[in-house]
């Protein structure tokens, strides 16, 4: 299937190049409807991939590349169902997405994250999976997910810990406060920054140039570059689902989902 | 770089200049002790891209949780000043 338009993401191969966009108003919060369309690209990215010789994930509204979990929904529909069935829904869901991102992780081709505005938790993760991170100037990142009582669960522990000195990992985790692409450049999280609005235009060129290479030691380059931390991310699966056992976690998605304070998003 | 002596009404003068200029709000109607949520309309997503905007001004790093509770100008200047 080398092109889909689904309710939250759509997809397409230009001059060699597969474009996921993501399209899910607030801002590509990703719930259950997001999953589903995320897990059915993966499964069409082994046909996209012979095709193709890079990917490239962005967002196509304008309050940035993704917000994160769909918070209101996980509120909601653990509000409907006893305790151990919301935890085992949460497991699954975790194990689902999981999924999805090592497969993106481990694509077979170079991945481009072009990201702008608000590339928060759920949305900073799929950002790591990706190869390359270039962004916007006016890009933010930020992992809130403690002020939640919970961890990040998309993989975003281990894959930052890849990319990152260990001071910048504890700092965003532990404040949950945010930082510009400016930062996150100088620390080794983004590759380039570009111009407000220019983040796809870049990512266009840079995957053009990828593409100039052999696929095949490109590929080797990539699996010698970049491993995949596949136990660390079981043990954060395992951890996220021990805390959202805890009962801040139902309180602070409640205040987050109740609130209409102006700075939800501000730790 | 941000010339280091700015004095912390010089830092109030451009962050109302910036502010009126990026929400296209006449500069005149801002004052130091406006609450910026209110006067400027403006929700938490866009707080972000003002306070992006501002770190890119004065060329400093200002972390989002000290802007918690900051609703003013003013008090805005004063975190930035701190940072100079």
């Amino acid at each position: 299937m080398n092109q889909f338009t689904g309710q939250s993401l759509s997809w397409d191969v230009k001059d060699g190049v597969i474009e996921l966009s993501l399209h899910r108003a607030p801002c590509n919060e990703i719930g259950s409807r997001t999953l589903g369309e995320l897990e059915k690209f993966v499964g069409a990215l082994a046909g996209l991939v012979a095709e193709s010789h890079a990917l490239i994930v962005h967002s196509s509204l304008e309050c940035g590349f993704c917000a994160g979990a769909d918070l209101r929904e996980l509120y909601q529909s653990a509000q409907k169902i006893s305790k151990n069935e919301a935890r085992q829904g949460v497991r699954e869901f975790l194990e689902r997405i999981h999924r999805v991102m090592n497969t993106i992780d481990a694509a077979p081709i170079p991945t481009i994250a072009a990201v702008h505005g608000v590339t928060f938790g759920g949305g900073f993760e799929l950002a790591l999976v990706c190869d390359l991170i270039i962004a916007d100037k006016m890009a933010r990142f930020c992992f809130p997910e403690l002020r939640l009582g919970l961890i990040p669960g998309f993989g975003g522990i281990p894959r930052l810990k890849r990319d990152l000195g260990n001071g910048v990992v504890r700092d965003l985790l532990l404040t949950g406060r945010s930082i510009n692409a400016t930062k996150a450049q100088s620390v080794g999280l983004v590759s380039q920054v570009a111009a407000e609005g220019e983040a796809l235009r870049v990512a266009r060129a840079t995957a053009a140039q990828i593409g100039k290479f052999d696929r095949r030691t490109t590929l080797a380059a990539k699996q010698f570059i970049k491993p995949i931390p596949y136990e660390e991310l079981r043990r954060e699966i395992d951890l996220f689902c021990e805390l959202f056992a805890q009962p801040a976690v139902e309180a602070g998605l409640r205040k987050f989902v109740e609130s209409t304070d102006a700075q939800p998003y501000l730790p | 770089m941000y010339p280091s002596m700015a004095t912390i009404d010089q830092t109030l003068d451009e962050i109302l200049t910036l502010a009126a200029s990026h929400f296209k709000v006449p500069r005149g109607r801002l004052s130091p002790d406006d609450d910026f949520f209110k006067t400027l309309g403006i929700d938490s997503l866009q707080t972000l891209d003002l306070l992006t905007r501002l770190e890119q001004h004065f060329d400093v790093e200002l972390p989002d949780y000290e802007l918690q509770g900051v609703s003013d100008f003013r008090t805005l200047a004063g975190r930035i000043q701190a940072r100079l």
